[in-house]
């Protein structure tokens, strides 16, 4: 206590200037300036090269735009994929087959799970061995970074095997999918994440290991709600604050602005900031979740509606429970289903929607409009971590804030503040786009 | 490591990205089994979208992305200087990719319609080989992580490192799946390089050409083929376009 006073009142300067911050996906900088022991400034700039997918897009047929927007995000292409198609089919009011909905619903689970390993185990869990890359883990916890490995080749394999690809999907079309897994494939794919939960179990007793550290803002989460699945694909638009829209509304849920330090934009709802991601998943839906996900979070002690950005992490392990049980229960669905009725043919009409998937690192906006031809007139893209830059932005003055009256130092500083980054899994490049 | 009974020194490697969505990098992540091989291979000296440990002694560079901005150039060139081999690493280093779709639209008004009046700046997509000089290409939209082992091991041990010089459809045979064409569909495979295991045909998708065109192909057959089924001419101009793989066969079409 005496020596916290101390450190209290030291007038301490210094500036935290960090450019293309490293084991996140993109280019973000992080500035935090502290003179005579007050905080200045604490800044969220993102410095991405943008792509204007937006206005490339026009013109384009209906049926080449998830081939084009899935280019957007490299981690996560099956969601802007599935969200485009989901757009243009209710734009142009296509009803896709039932066993095309199952596929689809299953691949997201693949690319959520290998997402969310990688940034678990890649990105995040280095911090908490003070290692610069998961490379020195692999000597140090070999059979920790094995079982990570066992979770993100299952997510890739139920990716490859539910669109044909692991990155950049080429089976998922409007309509429905080109292409259904075979029987084989669907019964390998049970036998592996039968055998890949002792891997899950593993991963969960090491992050029950970790410190995940101390520190609340309150803030609004935002994420998708159907009221009987845990939400993926569609949805009512739902914030923690109470707040409900239609999918289509999607923009009074967003309310982009810009700013003048980053090229991505900021969104807000209710208060200065809102987020999205697994914890607000968790947040909104929590009742939903497989009970084997809900006894992990209890484990924990997560329990909605949890202000710590850092638990962000735990929720994703949390989902990660709940997409094993999930992807099992969709499998054996698929088993039994026809797997040769699976695109229904359409004919192209003027329309407009938006189509809401949660992606990763949360819910995903594309809103499309299409001509009698089924060309894309308009179209507007609205990516998770656009909704959670202000989010980022506010936390890391209300962090650098505490850790000034906690006596931490400049470096422990500037460790915390990067922490809070990544748990944010944010994935840069895809929100300028 | 050892090959061929010879002991080999790790090669030391460096990853990077410009204007792209990062997912050939995030290929170098993927094939899990063969991870703890992989990395047992190379020395990743530079790689930020995995590491915080950033040095800059790396003999091959992998640079993913093509060129959009001014400051890209000057971090290229630098990268360049430091690298004994770089490689341009999936399409959009190799031809531009997707990102070039934007070249053909007046780029303050693809500002003005994103951005509302803020000033951004931006210019058209330019491949990494027109900016500095490039030793290997490694096409593809992601890169297939089986062709780059296949490459670094290749020029680890010193040994030949080639592209396969046929086009998709012979892949697309050898899976014996059907052919595109012959389901009423236009397709790319007959003029694009393979090396991708046609997993485009092969989920039942068409080529978009992403690996940019094999050796010595007969454009004009193709174009035949294209008129002979009665296919859009229009959509396979959009087509052909869609990577920037196949710029100098469009232009050669205008003239």
């Amino acid at each position: 206590m005496v020596s916290q006073i101390i450190s209290n009142m030291k007038k301490v300067d210094f500036d935290i200037d960090l450019h293309h911050l490293p084991r996140v996906e993109g280019h973000g900088n992080i500035r935090i300036s502290v003179k005579d022991g007050r905080l200045e400034e604490a800044t969220w700039a993102v410095v991405e090269t943008p792509r204007f997918f937006e206005v490339i897009v026009k013109g384009m047929n209906a049926e080449r735009v998830p081939f084009l927007t899935s280019r957007i995000c490299g981690i996560c292409s099956i969601s802007h994929s599935l969200t485009s198609i989901r757009a243009l089919e209710r734009a142009m009011e296509i009803q896709p087959p039932e066993t095309a909905r199952l596929i689809r619903l299953l691949a997201m689970h693949g690319e959520t799970l290998q997402s969310h390993a990688l940034h678990l185990f890649f990105l995040a869990a280095p911090d908490f061995f003070d290692a610069p890359s998961a490379l020195p883990l692999m000597q140090s916890h070999p059979e920790i970074v094995q079982a990570g490995l066992q979770l993100k080749e299952l997510g890739n394999e139920i990716s490859a095997i539910t669109t044909g690809r692991c990155t950049h999907p080429v089976s998922l079309v409007v309509g429905g999918v080109s292409k259904a897994p075979s029987k084989e494939a669907l019964l390998k794919l049970r036998t592996m994440i039968a055998e890949r939960r002792a891997a899950l179990d593993m991963t969960t007793e090491f992050f029950m290991t970790l410190q995940i550290p101390a520190f609340v803002r309150e803030t609004e989460f935002i994420s998708l709600c159907n009221g009987s699945t845990y939400p993926s694909i569609g949805g009512d638009l739902v914030s923690t604050d109470g707040v409900v829209h239609d999918e289509n509304d999607y923009l009074l849920m967003t309310n982009e602005y810009l700013t003048e330090f980053s090229t991505s934009k900021f969104t807000k709802v209710s208060r200065q900031s809102s987020a999205a991601g697994a914890l607000a998943r968790f947040n909104n839906n929590f009742s939903l979740l497989h009970p084997q996900a809900r006894a992990a979070a209890a484990a924990f002690g997560l329990e909605p509606v949890c202000h710590n950005p850092f638990m962000n992490n735990v929720a994703q392990l949390v989902e990660c429970h709940h997409i094993m049980a999930d992807a099992a229960m969709l499998v054996d669905r698929l088993l039994d289903a026809d797997l040769h009725d699976i695109r229904t043919a359409f004919k192209p009409k003027a329309g407009k929607a938006t189509g809401a998937v949660e992606a990763p690192r949360g819910v995903l906006y594309h809103h499309m409009e299409t001509d009698d031809e089924g060309k894309v007139v308009k179209a507007d893209c609205i990516i998770p971590t656009t909704q959670n830059n202000a989010n980022i932005h506010y936390d890391l003055h209300a962090l650098a804030e505490q850790a000034l009256q906690e006596g931490k130092t400049e470096k422990e500083t500037e460790k915390l503040c990067v922490m809070l980054v990544r748990s944010y899994d944010p994935c840069i490049s895809c929100s300028v786009h | 490591m050892k090959h061929l009974g010879f002991n080999i020194g790790k090669v030391k490697i460096g990853s990077f990205d410009f204007t792209c969505c990062e997912g050939c990098q995030l290929q170098l992540a993927n094939r899990e089994s063969t991870l703890p091989d992989f990395l047992a291979l190379i020395d990743v000296r530079n790689f930020r979208e995995i590491s915080s440990e950033r040095f800059d002694d790396y003999d091959i560079a992998l640079v993913e992305g093509s060129v959009t901005r001014s400051d890209e150039i000057e971090r290229l060139k630098k990268i360049r200087a430091q690298a004994k081999v770089l490689v341009a690493f999936g399409s959009c280093a190799c031809f531009g990719g997707v990102n070039s779709l934007k070249n053909g639209i007046p780029q303050e008004e693809a500002v003005r319609e994103v951005y509302d009046g803020k000033t951004i700046e931006t210019m058209p997509s330019t491949r990494i080989a027109d900016i500095v000089s490039v030793d290997y290409c490694i096409p593809g939209c992601p890169v297939s992580k089986e062709e780059v082992e296949r490459i670094l091991v290749g020029m680890v041990t010193r040994s030949l490192v080639s592209l396969p010089k046929y086009p998709v459809c012979v892949e697309c045979k050898q899976r014996l799946n059907i052919c595109l064409f012959d389901l009423g569909q236009l397709c790319l495979g007959p003029v694009t390089r393979a090396g991708c295991d046609a997993v485009c045909p092969t989920g039942r998708t068409a080529c978009l050409g992403c690996r940019g065109p094999a050796e010595d192909i007969n454009f004009p057959s193709f174009e035949q083929l294209v008129r002979d089924k009665k296919l859009s001419s229009s959509e396979m101009r959009e087509m052909l376009g869609f990577y920037n793989g196949f710029a100098d066969y469009l232009e050669h079409e205008k003239s």
